[in-house]
């Protein structure tokens, strides 16, 4: 199959009218080694054959139609309505460019100044870029922009975190003079005593995630508090859909509030494409990474919409800007803003319940099995942790007979917990599902 | 109405009326939490019907050029079309309803498509081994220097600086900076080529690596390239090749071959990825030999068990983000590939250097070409005659606007005065660049007859020139709620103790 849309007899004309009598001759500047080579791929395929043999390849794959989801770790399986995908794949957002020609990118534009307030009034915070690669490389990014803003090098980090966020962003501070000192926990969330003792005058950030990796709920406040006790900056790492019961980080004092922006509005799809969220208070606006959009004026005094700010980024400023992103997941975004457009004030407190209820629904039901224990007994929103003295092996084979995937082994991000398993369970899981797998457990 | 009333403005009754019913009351469920977590005032999202909603989405959407409904001659960005059979693909529930923690049996069919993905690109770049794991062109450019810098240091040598050509993309300095080095810029010599004297003259001990795209930023092959990458190697630094104009190169030649160490590509330009009004896109990085210990983690590999993870190389550089990339891009680009074949890919390079070079031709009277010859899939024209007049670069790509064309790249490269870039792609048809030419050569002489319609220009989009500086002056980044002081959610005394 090809897309190719001259004709044989165009290209003739067209080469006629360059001056070369063949294609080959466009090439003549490069050397004739380079071009002695043959590409060993396979011959293209019709659409037809296409479709039919990604069909044939995506059913290896164990998918949420036809398995019940209980992993999370980060993204899940929240429902997408249907108007999402509808508006978000219009051809005029999907195949349009990042919109610096303003007057032909009024759409776009919009649609990001929408997403920032959307996102503002959400998390409290005062400003939002247009979004970032995910929530672990906004994570990374927001330390980044500490060490920058308070010349200060050290970075705490709970081991409550995420663990391939805290792998992420000591990826990116691998170049930098700057250390990530982890914080111990206890019972499943931050030893606000550890974090205390390892504040001191070179530490730039604390972090918090709200809920922690193991869905627990930790107290960021007291977090906060400490953290600009010392002078440091706090950032607060949460999950989008819990604000609609949870306290905003705006409300407790985060200077940096980012998250993985999956939840709302788009699809897990084997882990991206997703987006993240970043948002400051307003004294570290001009350090903000990225893309922002912002409201104006045309030279006819009708309201207009433009990227603005542009002074921090790499287009203008090139070695000297705030980050080296030149991109913002504005589809993944724009899916967010409808998303959370359908929702409204109501919808979205309502979705956070309907998480709460049927999480702890199946947290009460599992506890009701014999050697199922909870591993912490802290509040949690949609996700939490738990002991299940079973074998392992066997215990896979029983869930994959039910059809069920997950829940999540905590052995492979936390070697030390043994037998130790992350449920996640949102608006999708029915009380039928919930049996199901506590009977999958039952039968091991 | 002005037809630019804000989500925010607009009200009806909103129903989210696909959530169902909660079973338990709100009171008993509130007192899951404790009340010190609970949020005071509820967040004040919009009120709107599902009707509403689409109506406001898709008029957004009508104010939008886009390649469905506009030629894109956008030079450096490759604004191909992109097939709706793999949006099509990407969206079955077998790839976008699979979660990133399954077990790897469970997940057979992705880890196919990654593993193959990773091969495909090798053999079409000429490299050993791919990650798919960057987020985006400068998410592949940091992931390419972290490897550079893990790799010298695995040979105890001192790396502190990176050259880059002065016609280069912003991210590539700014990648370089971000990872602590030096950045050198290395001069263009007036035939528009890496100017081989200075950077030799640049060249030393210190130089972890020269960041390059060829074809260069103008549209024109480097043709010293072999002289340039054993220059490179000769003082052990490796030469990084930016995929931003792999376009030109499908079964034409390779990076591999012309002596590139590291390369990412661009699935968003090359491999049909729509760019989605500025992303998500997706930026492989591929590797020679001696560099695949350093590559991200994990890999992935196929065993005589099937494809699987692996976790442990103790050399890579780590995570650049969660799980394994942008799954939806890659799968997009791998039916792209598979689709098309060894002689579909020769023929989108073919195209999109005729297409190029066609209107090189037609357009090298009205307009002034500061580098002749033939270039490969784009080129730099530059609008110093029509300046003269009082009509820039910037004027003319307004202009083109009303003629329902998206203007080319402007101001870029920034060592062209007045550059306009035109990048035509493959896709495109000989009819619509015989379009494309007349309108130009119609802007060119309104710049002598009417020069006043050109500036005032764009008049037929839904606004007119935009106020930059009131923008960046007045900062407007979010809307907020006319003095309507919040409301407090009265917060239920909860049961809940710890």
């Amino acid at each position: 199959m090809q897309y190719i849309s001259n004709t044989d007899e165009d290209r003739r004309q067209m080469l006629a009218a360059i001056g070369v009598p063949s294609f080959d001759g466009l090439l003549e500047k490069i050397p004739a080694s380079l071009r002695k080579f043959e590409l060993g791929l396979p011959a293209g395929l019709s659409e037809i054959d296409l479709v039919r043999e990604l069909a044939d390849t995506g059913r290896a794959n164990r998918h949420f139609i036809d398995y019940a989801c209980y992993l999370g770790g980060g993204v899940y399986d929240h429902f997408v309505p249907y108007v999402v995908g509808h508006l978000a794949m219009r051809g005029e957002f999907v195949t349009s460019y990042t919109p610096y020609q303003g007057e032909a990118s009024q759409g776009t534009l919009q649609s990001i100044y929408e997403y920032q307030s959307l996102i503002c009034e959400l998390t409290a915070m005062d400003f939002s870029n247009a979004s970032m690669y995910d929530g672990a490389s906004a994570l990374a990014e927001a330390a980044l922009l500490a060490i920058r803003a308070s010349g200060r090098r050290k970075i705490l980090v709970p081991s409550t975190v995420h663990p391939e966020y805290r792998l992420v962003m000591k990826t990116y501070l691998s170049c930098l003079d700057a250390e990530i000192v982890e914080i111990p926990s206890r019972d499943g969330t931050t030893d606000a005593a550890a974090l205390k003792q390892a504040l001191g005058p070179d530490v730039a950030a604390v972090i918090g995630q709200q809920p922690n990796f193991f869905g627990l709920l930790e107290e960021m406040p007291e977090l906060a508090a400490a953290a600009h006790q010392a002078g440091s900056l706090f950032i607060a790492c949460v999950n989008p859909v819990s604000l609609g019961l949870l306290q905003p980080p705006g409300e407790y004092g985060a200077d940096i509030a980012v998250g993985e922006g999956q939840p709302l509005g788009n699809p897990v799809s084997y882990g991206g494409p997703h987006f993240g969220f970043f948002t400051v208070k307003e004294p570290l606006l001009r350090k903000l990474p990225g893309r922002i959009a912002g409201l104006t004026v045309d030279k006819t005094g009708r309201r207009a919409f433009v990227l603005t700010l542009q002074a921090r980024e790499q287009h203008i400023r090139r070695e000297k800007a705030t980050s080296n992103i030149c991109t913002n997941h504005s589809l993944c975004a724009l899916k967010a803003a409808i998303y959370l457009s359908l929702l409204g004030k109501e919808g979205l407190r309502k979705l956070a319940l309907l998480n709460l209820e049927n999480a702890h629904a199946a947290y009460d039901r599992l506890l009701r099995i014999p050697g199922v224990k909870p591993f912490s007994k802290k509040p949690f929103f949609n996700e939490f942790a738990l002991l299940i003295d079973r074998d392992p092996e066997l215990l896979k084979e029983s869930l994959r007979r039910n059809l069920i995937l997950g829940p999540l082994a905590l052995s492979d991000f936390y070697p030390e917990v043994r037998n130790g398993y992350l449920v996640a369970v949102t608006e999708n899981r029915t009380p039928d599902d919930l049996e199901r797998l506590a009977k999958a457990i039952e039968a091991v | 109405m002005s037809g630019a009333e804000l989500i925010f403005e607009k009200h009806s009754q909103n129903r989210a009326s696909w959530l169902p019913e909660l079973k338990s009351s709100e009171e008993s469920l509130m007192k899951k939490l404790p009340a010190s977590v609970l949020r005071r005032h509820a967040a004040e999202l919009p009120s709107l019907s599902e009707l509403d909603v689409v109506r406001h989405f898709t008029n957004l959407s009508h104010k939008n050029f886009s390649v469905d409904a506009n030629f894109y001659p956008l030079g450096s960005c490759t604004m191909k079309y992109n097939p709706k059979v793999l949006d099509a693909i990407a969206s079955t529930s077998a790839f976008s309803q699979i979660h990133p923690y399954a077990e790897e049996a469970d997940a057979q069919g992705a880890l196919k498509v990654l593993y193959e993905m990773q091969g495909f690109l090798s053999e079409i770049t000429g490299m050993a081994e791919f990650t798919l794991q960057p987020a985006a062109g400068a998410h592949g450019e940091l992931c390419g220097l972290l490897i550079a810098g893990a790799y010298h240091r695995s040979k105890g040598r001192k790396k502190t600086r990176v050259l880059v050509p002065d016609s280069s993309h912003g991210t590539n300095p700014a990648t370089a900076a971000l990872c602590g080095y030096e950045v050198v810029q290395v001069r263009t010599d007036e035939k528009g080529h890496v100017d081989l004297a200075d950077l030799r003259s640049k060249l030393d001990s210190s130089v972890a690596a020269f960041m390059m795209t060829n074809p260069n930023t103008l549209g024109l092959f480097e043709e010293d390239i072999l002289e340039i990458a054993r220059a490179v190697h000769a003082v052990e630094g490796l030469v990084y090749y930016d995929g931003a104009n792999m376009n030109a190169l499908l079964g034409v030649c390779r990076p591999g071959d012309m002596g590139f160490d590291i390369v990412h590509i661009n699935l968003h330009k090359t491999f049909a990825v729509p760019h989605g009004s500025g992303g998500p896109g997706s930026g492989p990085v591929g590797v020679r030999k001696e560099l695949v210990p350093f590559l991200p983690s994990p890999r992935i590999v196929r065993d005589e068990e099937g494809y699987r993870f692996l976790k442990n190389s103790p050399q890579s550089i780590g995570k650049l983000r969660s799980f394994y990339g942008n799954f939806g891009a890659v799968i997009r680009s791998y039916a792209y590939i598979k689709a098309l074949g060894r002689e579909g890919l020769r023929a989108v390079s073919e195209n999109a250097i005729l297409n190029a070079n066609y209107l090189k031709a037609r357009l090298k009277d009205a307009f002034d070409v500061p580098f002749g010859g033939f270039c490969m899939h784009e080129f730099v024209v530059s609008a110093v005659r029509q300046k003269k007049r009082g009509v820039k670069a910037l004027d003319i790509a307004k202009r083109l606007l009303d003629f329902g064309v998206h203007a080319p790249t402007v101001y870029f490269p920034l060592t062209v005065e007045e550059a306009m870039m035109i990048e035509p792609t493959e896709t495109e048809s000989r009819q619509t660049l015989d379009r494309f030419v007349e309108i130009l050569l119609a802007i060119d002489r309104e710049s002598v007859e009417d020069p006043a319609k050109v500036l005032a220009a764009p008049h037929t989009t839904p606004v007119a020139r935009i106020d930059e500086v009131l923008a960046a002056r007045q900062l407007n980044l979010r809307y907020r709620k006319p003095q309507a002081p919040p409301k407090p959610v009265e917060a239920k005394d909860p049961a809940y103790s710890r």
